[in-house]
């Protein structure tokens, strides 16, 4: 952060600071003096641990985010959000049937959802939260599983639902199902892990691994490459 | 939205695309040469941020005295403890179980997955929450080879030629015959992979692979992986405790020189305790926020090297601790993503790096160390790169590309992370080229493991990014996902073993800390270090002045 940058002025849990125009809301803490341990982890929008709220100048609404991933704007007012106390029910995944029964018995509050949206309008990924959520109750798993793949679990639509669904919870639960029960499996991995385990490959590796470095080398640099 | 000066660049990008197209189409991926064996090492001596002055130095104290490693590496293992010893009561403990594993990424909880199914008791101890980690922020893919085509030991041959040869066999050996089955286990956890219509994996090369062995879940394969190891943890209570918020600071030997146990501090309560285990898994990830070399990295917020001091403190050698994976494609240009990742999956499809002239001036997919040097220098040396507005400089991924290749909408079906990423900073990837150069990425080296994920130290077992040998001085894409189930799984067994057969324990101690002490003392070295250093420190100097009573992790004491 440079001197001469524009500054912006924001409010932090109501506590207000100048800080420079352009930093994501991780950054305004970090330059208002906050070591941060909790509402922080991977910086780049893959983990879901910095839901944020905030209202920004002349606005009632109160919007959720990435406090990494969301540019801070003038006169805004940030919270961050510690934690998320949602229910995580447990299950073994080897018991289960990939159908709507299975939804039924582990997240009945799914079948509450009124469709009114606010999940999928909460979601900093873009995700059609609500249609999941619906895919589920039509005991959609592959729909379910399709529309929520890229869910960071942040927390931030389970927070806003006025049905008490924790929809980020049902999503891990439909691609377990998809993944392990519904998609296409094809025998080739079967036969190669047998293969391997039948010591088909021993030989060769063994060969490489007594090699000397010269001969590795040469044997590196004239390997056929097939890719496409 | 890139301001006009740069668009002036990308006209030119845009005017070299449709040949650069063609040539793609004809030739496959291999639009521009290979580099030989003879300038693979050119580029790299010259131009690696590891072969710079500085980069590396000799550490003074431990079991690696006299070595030359990572200079940000030798600086924080000639450090204190956080602890005193006569502050603690060894023969208190809090928590007591078969094996604890430190640290929550896929190694730790593949690991605590496995111990826990072969019988033991397992507590899972992280400095932030399950989970979280480098593991969980991988994009590209997983490397097994499963395909027809493909085999182990092609597998073998590209692993340790990219790793420059210096790799420990056994441990290549481990790492692509479990391949395979490492993928089928994922997949019966639930884990989603990129399929085609008929069940066959959908797979992609990386840089330095000689077949199509990149398996994937979108561009989110590490967190496809991570979250569904992560819920099968959360769903297997009675084995599996966890404690969150709570860094590991110092392990505990007994007296036999075995690793016993360890003092964790909870971030927030600011409480120590002591735990004592029969196994321990390391499995605390690697350095990026370090920043070696001023390096931004698209590392998570905890990965500050905290396993390699803690093993090192009581006696484990580490290997290749002199070697720095920088990611070629980290993103320089908003500001804001400031050295985030930009998959090499990207360049699986067909992306091409080209320089602020649009023109190709490397093979797309060279391994990574080769592929970074060559973008450095086309930044440095030959000053064909498009410099930002706040000085930074960078050269062209041309992503549009990837969707005249393989038909509109691919880049949406592989990459949804890329493109979210870019589109909150309203830059279209699927339009628009993205402006990159390397990016601090991985830590090559690491604690020193044999094939059971063994250590010098008995009862202490290192798996993952933490763990040295396996990638010798450069891991390729796509290993590192494999490398974390693979020996995750291997440490989890062996440990469970260990624990199961009944390990006997004797007086616990942190006396060892005294001895390392001595050491650093003797090097009267001006500034003290205190380490691990838990968290970086990213908050201005001028704020920090007025801070006079802070605690501060990653500081100096």
């Amino acid at each position: 952060m440079t001197e001469n940058r524009m500054m912006v002025r924001v409010q932090i849990m109501g506590e207000s600071f100048e800080v420079p125009e352009g930093s994501t809301i991780i950054m305004a803490m970090e330059y208002a003096g906050y070591q941060l341990k909790r509402g922080i982890g991977c910086r780049e929008g893959f983990c879901g641990a910095c839901a944020t709220v905030y209202r920004e100048k002349n606005d009632y609404k109160i919007k959720g985010g990435l406090a990494c991933q969301t540019v801070v704007t003038d006169g805004m007012v940030i919270a961050q959000i510690p934690f998320v106390p949602a229910e995580k029910p447990v299950y073994d995944i080897n018991e289960l049937t990939p159908d709507i029964n299975t939804i039924k018995a582990i997240f009945p509050t799914v079948f509450r959802c009124v469709a009114c949206n606010t999940c999928t309008k909460a979601c900093p990924q873009d995700i059609e939260v609500m249609d999941y959520i619906q895919a589920l109750k039509r005991g959609n798993i592959e729909r379910a599983a399709d529309l929520s793949f890229d869910c960071i679990r942040c927390g931030l639509c389970a927070l806003r639902c006025p049905a008490e669904i924790v929809q980020y919870n049902a999503a891990i639960l439909a691609q377990r199902l998809y993944g392990k029960y519904l998609s296409k499996k094809n025998p080739q991995l079967d036969k190669r892990v047998k293969e391997i385990e039948d010591g088909k490959y021993s030989e060769e590796i063994n060969e490489l691994m007594d090699m000397d470095r010269e001969k590795l080398t040469e044997t590196y640099y004239s390997r056929e490459i097939k890719i496409s | 939205m890139y301001p006009e000066y740069m668009m002036e660049s990308i006209k030119k990008v845009e005017e070299t695309r449709p040949g650069r197209l063609e040539k793609s189409k004809k030739y496959g991926k291999e639009v521009f040469p290979h580099m030989t064996d003879k300038e693979r090492g050119e580029v790299l001596s010259k131009f690696h941020p590891d072969y710079k002055e500085g980069a590396r130095k000799e550490v003074r104290v431990g079991p690696n005295k006299g070595e030359i490693l990572t200079t940000e590496i030798s600086d924080l293992l000639e450090s204190y403890s956080r602890i005193n010893p006569k502050d603690f009561n060894l023969d208190k403990i809090d928590y007591e179980t078969d094996v604890l594993v430190i640290g929550a990424g896929s190694a730790g909880m593949a690991s605590a997955l496995v111990a826990a199914k072969n019988g033991s008791n397992v507590l899972i101890v992280t400095k932030l929450r399950l989970g979280d980690s480098n593991s969980m922020m991988a994009e590209g893919g997983i490397q097994a080879a499963d395909q027809r085509d493909d085999s182990p030991t092609m597998h073998y041959l590209d692993v340790i030629g990219g790793g420059h040869f210096d790799n420990k066999p056994e441990l290549v050996q481990a790492l692509v015959s479990d391949g395979p089955e490492s993928i089928k286990w994922l997949e019966e956890l639930g884990v989603i992979f990129d399929k085609n219509p008929d069940g066959s994996m959908l797979v992609k090369s990386g840089g330095g692979t000689s077949r199509n062995r990149m398996h994937s879940c979108r561009d989110y394969t590490g967190a496809g992986i991570c979250r569904v190891l992560r819920d099968e943890v959360y769903n297997l209570p009675d084995k599996i405790k966890y404690i969150e918020y709570s860094p590991v600071v110092e392990l505990i030997l007994d007296d036999n020189g075995q690793a016993v146990g360890a003092v964790i501090y909870h971030l927030e309560t600011k409480q120590y305790s002591i735990i004592k285990a029969k196994s321990i898994i390391m499995s605390t990830g690697g350095f990026g926020r370090l920043h070696i070399r001023g390096f931004e990295t698209t590392n998570h917020y905890g990965a500050t090297a905290d396993g390699i001091i803690l093993g090192y403190r009581v006696g484990a050698k580490l290997l290749f601790m002199d070697s720095v994976q920088y990611h070629p494609t980290g993103a320089v240009y908003p500001e804001q993503i400031v050295g985030f990742l930009c998959t090499e999956k990207i360049r699986a499809l067909g992306a091409q790096p080209v320089n602020a002239d649009g023109e190709l001036f490397v093979y797309s997919m060279e391994p990574r160390d080769v592929e970074a040097s060559a973008f450095i220098r086309e930044c440095t040396a030959r000053k064909n790169g498009i410099t930002t507005p706040s000085g930074l400089c960078g050269i062209w991924l041309d992503s549009p590309l990837i969707d005249q290749i393989d038909g509109q909408g691919t880049i949406d079906k592989n990459l949804p992370g890329m493109v979210r990423q870019f589109g909150r900073f309203d830059i279209d990837i699927r339009k628009y080229p993205m402006l990159v150069y390397p990016t601090l990425h991985y830590q090559n080296g690491g604690i020193e493991i044999n094939d059971k994920c063994e250590t010098n130290i008995p009862g202490l077992y290192v798996a993952g990014e933490t763990s040295g040998g396996v990638h010798g001085r450069n891991r390729l894409m796509g290993n590192s996902q494999l490398d974390l189930i693979v020996f995750g799984r291997r440490a989890g067994l062996n440990a469970s073993k260990r624990a199961n057969n009944g390990v006997k324990i004797g007086k616990l101690s942190i006396e060892h800390i005294y001895d390392y002490e001595k050491e650093v003392a003797d090097l009267d070295i001006n500034r003290k270090k205190i380490a691990p250093i838990l968290l970086p420190d990213y908050i201005p100097d001028h704020v920090k002045q007025k801070q006079i009573t802070a605690e501060y992790f990653g500081t100096l004491i």
